[in-house]
């Protein structure tokens, strides 16, 4: 495996600590004033330019989250968090009245090239070399965001000819308002839960989607996130609209600086796919882990939701988690439609300290609706990874099937991982199928592969591609080998 | 010439090698023979270096370069091999991406080329094909559901493709019928050669019928307790192991 080589080399590049995105970039921002009340939302809203109604929706929002609890039912662990100590709004300065891409601070380009993605359209195109896992690949259209704001979004006017909206939400809310009013919490509502609540009262950006009826979109559409500023909360809002007879496929990806204090990460994403219409999402997720001794690291507490609200629509998440000191994340599908199909294919790797808590949840509402679930959990170090999932069938949702695998690989004595699987049918003729394995990396393994000349790190790389290879085929092709890199690179030091 | 020399080793602190006195020159090819529990497999475990298998005295010497100082990975780089009685199964992992890696990780530590994927399929291809193994066992994932001899055959075929010069065997003859083992005994001979130097590993004489040896040793309690020609196998196959302490596991 050619991955496997490169993974060594890659690492050998990293220095002491192994991730390789901590570096923060000195940029002159524009921040809200630390805490959270009234006052900051208005802040936000002002700055964002935003139309009365969208004002009102999140001071509605707001007003939920103070009734609303925190959860506290997931397997992680971690000191309570201060939502006044927190800064709920950054922006690069220069980024405020930004028409093109000329206009962007140059430090803020370097930074996304540091990060492997060239931003310039003509560099995209011609495939620049050496570009990164999320947006290397010519004709991938990205929208980036750093702290709170949307940079810069690529190819628009390409997109635009087919109809396609791709375009900052801030952007969206003032120039499709009758779309993003439809839609906008209509698949996670304000209430749903406490992050969402928060996220709903103050996301300052995210990206917006919309393919019209019976577009294929032309290129994979991508947005990069980054947290650089300290102390500073990312609540970034996405939605994503397609028509019937339509298709996206979407690939966001994340990254911050190394920090010793812990950053909040609450993104709300929102999926709704009309009749015959498919979106597929992927994520790539590299936030900042902490460091050995697990201090500091992204707190990752995300809805995401997709609504298969057409027949024979089709939603699938995949998602490559790496980062993060917790993550808390449940992509889910509301299988509405009658035949729709819903998809769930993970790769969860903790390392170190980390904590996962993430799984999905698909809600069979339809008649003849499908689910599948693949689920492959990697626990190394000291860290604790769970897969939560639920699967249920409404009354109505006749025939409905699902198959879930959840498997879990173990390397080392001192990690866990934990399946909490839920299963609710309300009818008779629903099938679902669970399995669920949990193995070890044993030291026969890894003696066989070193016997044929493997180095550790190598070995370690080539059997844990081999345990999350169903899943990783569900990748993009672009990312499929860099994300391999990701794989090795995460797990290095985790054996020996 | 490999030279073994008082080699004492511990397993779960139990000592089950006892000073194994052992050279073997380049273009030879010895068998070790000795009842269930004389340390056989111990011998190979120790000599690729896996962990557990301690050494508290002694030493082994491949060409005058120390293979005890050594890693697992780097033993193979300096040309060691050991075909397993057990070869484990790797789930997720096609067999000939397994191949490819394995070949260019040895390559790279021998200051080689690292070859593509063409040129990787094309060498697997012509050896695989003389050990019988079929296109589509390639494809799948690296013993996963493979028979014993299937197994024996990629071990084999692994042999032939990291250009060892140090083989050892260990039981490879163990749940492979006639043919097999003749396909088998053809690559063992296929790698012979001036510069080589190979032990087989056998608790049966029928294995040294197929691949001739210039030595038999017989090990028991954790020594080399006799040495003698390949007419030595055949005795041992007449009189058994009684006198050499069958049944007397350590």
């Amino acid at each position: 495996m050619a991955a496997v080589r490169e993974t060594i080399e890659q690492v050998k590049d990293i220095d002491v600590d192994q991730y390789k995105y901590g570096f923060s970039t000195d940029i002159e921002t524009v921040k809200a004033p630390k805490g959270l009340d009234e006052d900051i939302i208005r802040f936000i809203s002002a700055k964002k330019d935003e139309p009365e109604w969208m004002l009102e929706w999140r001071l509605d929002a707001y007003e939920r989250w103070q009734s609303m609890q925190e959860p506290e039912w997931a397997r992680v662990h971690y000191p309570k968090i201060d939502f006044q100590d927190l800064y709920y709004y950054a922006a690069p300065k220069s980024a405020e009245k930004l028409k093109s891409l000329d206009e962007v601070d140059p430090e803020l380009l370097a930074t996304y090239e540091k990060l492997g993605i060239p931003l310039s359209e003509q560099k995209m195109l011609a495939g620049v070399e050496g570009a990164g896992p999320l947006a290397g690949a010519p004709g991938v259209a990205v929208d980036a965001i750093f702290d709170s704001v949307s940079v810069v979004t690529t190819f628009k006017e390409e997109l635009a000819k087919a109809g396609v909206i791709f375009c900052p939400i801030s952007e969206a809310i003032k120039e499709h308002p009758e779309l993003v009013k439809k839609y906008l919490g209509s698949v996670v509502p304000k209430s749903d839960n406490f992050y969402s609540a928060l996220n709903s009262a103050v996301f300052s950006d995210g990206s917006f989607v919309y393919i019209p009826e019976g577009v294929r979109c032309p290129m994979e559409l991508s947005t990069y996130f980054r947290i650089n500023e300290s102390q500073t909360g990312q609540f970034e809002r996405t939605l994503i609209v397609a028509e019937k007879g339509s298709y996206v496929s979407y690939l966001e990806g994340c990254t911050a600086p190394m920090r010793d204090e812990n950053q909040l990460h609450a993104a709300v994403v929102e999926l709704v796919a009309l009749e015959d219409a498919e979106i597929k999402y992927s994520t790539v997720q590299n936030w900042y882990p902490g460091d050995a001794d697990g201090k500091g690291g992204i707190y990752n507490f995300v809805t995401k939701r997709g609504d298969c609200r057409g027949d024979n629509s089709k939603i699938s998440w995949t998602q490559v988690e790496t980062g993060s000191a917790i993550t808390w994340k449940y992509p889910s599908c509301i299988l509405r439609g009658d035949n729709s199909q819903g998809e769930f294919y993970s790769i969860a790797i903790s390392n170190g300290y980390q904590q996962v808590d993430s799984g999905t949840k698909m809600i069979h509402l339809g008649k003849n609706t499908s689910s599948r679930i693949i689920s492959k959990g990697i626990s190394a170090g000291r860290s604790n990874n769970t897969y939560r999932g639920l699967v249920s069938a409404h009354r109505k949702a006749t025939n409905s099937r699902n198959f879930t695998q959840c498997d879990s690989l173990l390397i080392g004595n001192d990690c866990g991982a934990h399946t909490v699987p839920y299963i609710e049918a309300k009818n008779s003729t629903a099938s679902f199928e669970h399995e669920a394995t949990t193995s070890k990396i044993s030291d026969d393994q890894m003696f066989y592969c070193m016997a044929r000349g493997l180095n550790e790190e190598e070995a370690v790389a080539l059997i844990v591609n081999g345990f999350v290879r169903d899943v990783l085929q569900q990748l993009p092709m672009e990312f499929m080998a860099e994300t391999q890199k990701l794989i090795g690179i995460s797990l290095e030091g985790s054996v020996g | 010439m490999l030279e073994i020399k008082n080699l004492h080793a511990k397993v779960d602190g139990d000592m089950i090698l006892r000073g194994v006195d052992l050279e073997i020159p380049q273009g030879e090819v010895h068998a070790i023979m000795g009842p269930n529990g004389s340390g056989k497999s111990t011998l190979s475990y120790v000599l690729a270096g896996k962990d557990d298998y301690e050494i508290t005295e002694g030493s082994i010497v491949w060409n005058g370069q120390d293979l005890s100082e050594l890693e697992v990975d780097e033993r193979v780089a300096a040309g060691f091999f050991l075909a397993m009685q057990y070869p484990v199964e790797i789930p997720g992992v096609g067999t000939m991406n397994f191949l490819r890696s394995a070949m260019n990780a040895v390559r790279k530590a021998r200051g080689e080329d690292e070859l593509n994927a063409a040129e990787t399929m094309r060498i697997v291809r012509e050896k695989a094909e003389a050990l019988n193994i079929p296109l589509d066992m390639l494809k799948r994932p690296l013993n996963v559901g493979f028979s014993g001899g299937e197994k024996k055959r990629m071990e084999i075929l692994q042999m032939s493709l990291l250009s060892p010069t140090l083989c050892v065997l260990d039981e490879t003859d163990s749940g492979l019928d006639i043919d097999a083992l003749r396909i088998v005994s053809d690559g063992v001979n296929a790698m012979r050669g001036p510069d080589k130097a190979i032990l087989v590993i056998t608790h049966y004489q029928r294995l040294l019928e197929y691949i001739v040896p210039d030595k038999v040793h017989v090990l028991s309690k954790g020594r080399i307790v006799r040495s003698g020609g390949k007419e030595l196998a055949l005795e041992l196959e007449k009189s058994g192991y009684a006198e050499y302490g069958e049944d007397e596991a350590a």
